[in-house]
């Protein structure tokens, strides 16, 4: 088991060292100067400003000393925590402005992710060996695996948000409040997270009712299945055994599908104008300022390691066979 | 196990067994509806794409209309809040989509299944290394890499972009070529073959590549609809090809001038629509594939 895990930390690190080094190389191997095209944006007027901050992009940059000096120090600051400062909104450090955003986008994507996982199983479950079921949720959750995600955003927002007025349509709470523990704002912030989050959960949902589905197919006609049929074993039963061993790829599923669910909901905030990591990235391009952009790539691929070190641990924890093979190799 | 590879007379013997064999999957490809729906919507939307701006006379981008017009008989998916004939633009749109998936789900293509037959073929060390290779970038969010990257690129065209979108997007597809590979791998006609000398490059294309073709152009097809989809995102954000059209940035452009707060329903629905339809299309036709080539989903 411990090898087991050792091995995927192992894999998780060396991501997270590829990362680091696709963060750093990236201004410095792509053509054109990331320094000045960045200023070139930032617009200040002031030249004795535009003159600090250019010096202080130069030296955080390093670009005159060797290159294995540069990635080391790239490194060396990584590990005091520093990301950099904005240009957009100079002279605020980088790590602050993500800090502020981090909530937003982890309460959008952490209950879409769980939530379309756990009804999107149920459902493919259902459906699974149901004529008539499986001739509606197949289609539909097929069309809603190929809906980009900012274009149901889109229709939600205009059909809910606009057109019938349920819910507010953008922002991440009303102008007029002020961010306080009051009962009118959380209600507020609510309102303004339920179509966000609506659209993520949707979009979401089709591709696990899919996969759970084929899955419970596959697993009614191994042969523990067919055994218990000739037993005699009520039909309950036997779906309940196969929605167990149906779970475990669709764990291994969650894994793989978390980066996709993370751009969807990058891009669903952008529609929103929800002010969580998508809309940071959409300003940082507009700004170009480049330290927010790699700071934001950086969190995420964080966050997304993170995660599938949780699931893998989940997975030895509920699949016995993981365990017990483990131990008899190593032994 | 007399059909020894490469020996006289096999060549002629496995063609009419190829034959029968695709006999047999044309049999059942004609009576399966998914199959036939979905290659069917495929094939409209790209001879719609490929044939329809031809008869467009002039740049999808032009301002040629009055503003934010509502779709009618002569604009007929209306104007943007500019004046740009919507259904120039997607049409333009529409030959972009597909030009990406291909160039996109090529590259990932290429990557994935020649990663993948080595490792599964290979085995030992190079495996080790190359499942070390797929994993870490199977982890990486496709998109989020692909943002930090374009970012920098000061002009941006559809082919960089399906690059870039196919060395992001190629990790599952190795796996899935890969445990196929390592299956077919120690069958007796591949030890055959291995043991008759031959090249491995040539036992991976002539031995293993043909027993799981169906596999291969399922795995092409689903690569095709996620470089669609991971182009979309792209564009969505403004790292689209630079003064390009297409599905994404229409979506974007709509969204950028205020297409919403106006009600403007006729900019952004039909790109996304596009979007959905082909993807969704490719995705039930991937599906009657299935049913097609594996017996064991034909009685459904």
């Amino acid at each position: 088991m411990w090898r087991y895990i050792g091995r995927k930390l192992f894999v998780y690190l060396l991501t997270f060292v590829i990362a680091v080094t696709i963060n750093w190389m990236i201004p410095r191997f792509m053509p054109g100067d990331p320094v000045r095209s960045m200023l070139n944006r930032a617009s200040i007027s002031d030249p004795e400003a535009l003159e600090r901050m250019t010096t202080y992009y130069e030296t955080v940059f390093g670009l005159d000393t060797p290159l294995y000096q540069q990635y080391f120090n790239f490194w060396a600051g990584l590990f005091r925590g520093e990301l950099g400062v904005s240009s957009m909104l100079y002279p605020q450090p980088v790590l602050d402005i993500i800090l502020r955003s981090l909530p937003y986008t982890l309460a959008l994507l952490l209950p879409a992710i769980l939530l379309s996982w756990i009804v999107g199983n149920r459902f493919g479950a259902f459906a699974a060996r149901n004529k008539v079921l499986d001739n509606t949720v197949l289609p539909v959750g097929y069309i809603l695996t190929a809906t980009p995600y900012m274009w149901l955003a889109l229709l939600l927002a205009w059909s809910m948000g606009i057109v019938l007025g349920w819910f507010p349509a953008s922002g991440g709470y009303s102008f007029s409040l002020i961010p306080e523990f009051s009962w009118l704002f959380i209600s507020d912030l609510i309102s303004h997270w339920f179509l966000p989050f609506m659209s993520l959960f949707i979009v979401a949902l089709g591709g696990w009712a899919i996969g759970m589905r084929n899955m419970i197919i596959y697993e009614l006609e191994a042969d523990y299945s067919n055994y218990l049929q000739a037993l005699g074993a009520p039909r309950r039963l036997i779906r309940r055994y196969a929605f167990r061993n149906a779970m475990l790829p669709q764990i291994t599923g969650l894994a793989v599908q978390l980066g996709t669910v993370i751009a969807g909901a990058l891009l669903t905030e952008i529609v929103f104008n929800y002010p969580g990591l998508g809309t940071l990235i959409l300003s940082a391009l507009n700004n170009r300022d480049f330290f927010v952009l790699q700071g934001v790539f950086l969190f995420v691929v964080v966050g997304v390691l993170i995660a599938n070190f949780i699931i893998d641990i989940i997975y030895v924890l509920i699949d016995p066979r993981t365990r017990v093979q483990m131990t008899g190799g190593g032994a | 196990m007399s059909n020894v590879a490469g020996a006289p007379g096999t060549a002629e013997k496995s063609d009419g067994a190829a034959a029968k064999r695709g006999s047999e999957a044309l049999h059942y490809a004609r009576r399966n509806p998914k199959l036939l729906i979905g290659l069917g919507i495929v094939l409209g939307l790209l001879l719609l794409g490929i044939i329809a701006p031809f008869f467009v006379d002039h740049d999808p981008n032009e301002y040629i209309g009055p503003q934010g017009q509502a779709p009618d008989g002569e604009y007929w998916m209306g104007t943007t809040s500019f004046g740009q004939d919507i259904w120039a633009q997607f049409v333009y749109g529409l030959r972009a989509t597909f030009l990406i998936g291909i160039f996109g789900g090529g590259v990932a293509f290429v990557i994935g299944t020649a990663v993948g037959f080595v490792a599964g073929y290979k085995g030992g060390i190079i495996d080790e290394i190359l499942n070390m290779l797929t994993n870490v970038v199977l982890v990486l969010p496709a998109l989020v890499v692909l943002i930090v990257v374009t970012a920098y690129l000061e002009v941006r065209g559809l082919f960089v972009q399906g690059v870039f979108i196919g060395l992001t997007s190629w990790p599952w597809a190795a796996r899935a070529v890969r445990s196929q590979a390592l299956s077919l791998a120690n069958r007796d006609y591949v030890d055959l073959a291995r043991l008759s000398g031959r090249r491995t490059w040539k036992i991976i294309t002539s031995e293993i590549a043909p027993n799981m073709s169906s596999y291969l152009v399922m795995s092409f097809i689903l690569l095709f609809g996620g470089a669609i989809l991971i182009a979309a995102g792209l564009d969505f954000i403004g790292l689209g090809p630079s003064n390009g059209v297409s599905l994404g940035l229409m979506l974007e452009s709509a969204v950028g001038w205020g297409a919403l707060q106006r009600g403007m329903w006729w900019w952004f629905i039909p790109p996304g629509l596009g979007i959905t339809v082909i993807v969704a299309s490719l995705y039930i036709l991937n599906v009657g594939l299935d049913e097609v080539f594996n017996p064991k989903l034909r009685e459904l």
